[in-house]
């Protein structure tokens, strides 16, 4: 079966510097990959060259074996299908929820706005912001930004979501229900592709971990084998780093 | 967080019963009005010594004569204020022509796409050459040079030119106002338009412009208020605004009642907008606190 993702061997200079080296991922449809790594070694990167926010030098990426620069995908296609929430949420300070929610779908799919606006409400719902949807980002909490985020990326019905540190920018008590929120996805067999420093839900999320480290993909595996016995010694170090932090 | 302690209130057991009530705004009022009052004594106690003062000087009967002349005065009003209102309908054509044209500058020299690059070029160019000469040139250019062609199909009144003068000098400044605030838009709000799909242009129009002008108004205010003045520029060329009006009262009668007249009514307009530029840019702090805090 064609992967739903293909990264094959692709390299990413910013400048001179070399942030992605020969970087070869596959993620199967409904499969959670999580990326872990220290600071700089390019999870973000790689993140942002699956939807294209950031354009690669060498190799190929494909979603459903076309490859994401295909003329197929037209101008929005690509970004209709790929859906990405960020660690600081994003949403547009100047806009109500439910208008940051609608925003793609009316401007750029064509969609009617109370048709979008039936679907942003029924979705809002189903993430508990269903009374928040006039309110502005700034009167919210960070978990419930990031949930209109999440909501605003799920709005098209993509077939895949790319999470990049999420749950970074949260005060702790908030951690758990943006996580909670992505494990409903997963069950709902969500393609996802997530950025984390959250071991543990790392473990019992992830179908497969990759550690990252200097732009390459060092060690893959499960969760279970990879954060408890790892083969690569960089990766020991980094894990053991990260429990000597408390956070595994 | 801490509970705010009212008048004998105390926040430690009772709290839970029966919360302190919150500071009454009568009580801040009646904090405000003691040094309001003592600064508005002083701003009087100071000008009115200083007016006794030169008004009892030796030369004050010959000044009051030239410049405060009450009959000259109501001679000139009319005309004047007839004049004022030109300037006034200048200033309003002159603004909305200067929003929206140093929109359209500031908007082709933010735009990214690499097909942009020569109008990025030839905006720079314009900027650079119009921020660079003094308006006031640039009124006397336009404002006698171009109706001296006596081009066909081409508007013949300095009136017109001058305030096509206007409008392209100041829209040099006012487009890289414009383009400060798109530039202080943060990186992530355009990454997020790009993921949702939205091309260059609708990024901009829709999530990035909103933010750059409100994170700019205080200084357009103020470039509003600086206009209001400067329009006075253009009395050089003869359009019959405000300051000439009173200038040729001054010279017929060699009385400048007139053009004091003519600054009272300046003033008249410009202070109700400086306290506005004040108010706009005392919000927009108040909003950068909160969203900080
Ligand atoms: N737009 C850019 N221009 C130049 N260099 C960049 C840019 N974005 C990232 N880099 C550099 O590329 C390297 C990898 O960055 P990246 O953001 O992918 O790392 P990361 O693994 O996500 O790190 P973090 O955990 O801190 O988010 C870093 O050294 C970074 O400084
Ligand atoms: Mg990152």
């Amino acid at each position: 079966m064609t992967p739903r993702i293909e990264i094959d061997a692709v390299t990413k200079y910013f400048g001179d510097r070399l942030v992605l080296d020969g970087v070869s991922l596959s993620v199967a449809a409904h499969e959670v990959v999580c990326l872990i790594g220290a600071s700089g070694s390019g999870k973000s990167t790689l993140l942002r060259c699956i939807n294209r926010l950031v354009e690669f030098d060498h190799g190929a990426i494909r979603l459903d074996g076309v490859p994401i620069d295909d003329k197929r995908f037209g101008a929005t296609g690509l970004q209709r299908r790929i859906g990405i929430v960020f660690q600081s949420y994003n949403l547009f300070p100047h806009m109500r929820v439910i208008d940051n929610v609608t925003l793609a779908p009316r401007k750029v799919h064509g969609v009617p706005r109370a048709e979008a606006e039936d679907r942003a409400r029924q979705l809002l719902g189903l993430f508990g912001m269903g009374d928040h949807a006039t309110s502005y980002p700034e009167q919210l909490s960070g978990g419930q930004q990031q949930r209109v985020a999440i909501v605003r990326s799920l709005v098209s019905k993509p077939d895949v979501l790319l999470l990049d540190e999420v749950t970074a920018a949260l005060d702790p008590e908030l951690i758990g229900e943006v996580l909670q929120i992505i494990r409903g996805l997963k069950d709902e067999g969500m393609t996802m592709v997530i950025v984390t420093h959250e071991m543990g839900f790392a473990r019992d999320c992830a179908d497969r971990v990759c550690f990252l480290e200097g732009g390459r993909i060092l060690e893959q595996g499960p969760p279970r084998t990879l954060l408890s016995r790892p083969e690569n010694p960089r990766t020991r170090r980094f894990l053991q780093r990260i429990i000597d932090a408390g956070r595994l | 967080m801490s509970l705010p302690a009212g008048p004998g209130g105390s926040p430690a057991d009772g709290a839970a019963v029966r919360r302190p009530a919150p500071p009454r705004r009568r009580n801040e009022w009646r904090a405000a009005l003691v040094p309001t009052v003592i600064s508005l004594a002083s701003v009087v106690i100071v000008f009115g010594v200083l007016g006794w003062w030169i008004s009892s000087a030796e030369q004050w009967p010959r000044v009051k004569l030239q410049f405060f002349n009450p009959e000259a005065m109501a001679a000139a009003f009319p005309r004047v204020l007839q004049g004022f209102w030109i300037s006034m309908r200048i200033w309003l054509t002159a603004l909305v022509c200067i929003a929206l044209w140093a929109l359209v500058l500031a908007l082709v020299r933010s735009l990214r796409a690499p097909w942009f690059t020569p109008f990025r070029l030839m905006v720079v160019v314009y900027i650079d050459i119009f921020r660079g000469i003094p308006v006031l040139l640039l009124v006397l250019l336009f404002g006698f040079g171009i109706p001296a062609l006596n081009m066909p199909g081409l508007p013949n009144s300095g009136l017109f030119w001058g305030t096509v003068a206007m409008v392209l000098s100041y829209s040099a400044y006012v487009a890289e106002i414009y383009r400060s605030g798109i530039d202080a838009v943060h990186e992530g709000q355009r990454a997020a338009a790009k993921s949702l799909g939205l091309s260059e242009w609708q990024t901009m129009i829709h999530a990035i412009l909103p933010q750059a002008i409100r994170n700019v108004l205080p200084a357009l205010m103020n470039i509003v208020v600086a206009l209001q003045k400067d329009v006075a520029l253009l009395s050089v060329i003869g359009v019959r605004d405000a300051v000439r009006e009173a200038q040729i009262y001054t010279a017929t009668t060699f009385n400048y009642s007139s053009l004091v007249v003519a600054a009272g009514l300046f003033l008249l307009a410009t202070i109700p907008m400086a306290r506005l530029a004040d108010h706009v840019s005392r919000k927009d702090r108040e909003r950068r606190l909160q969203r900080a805090g």
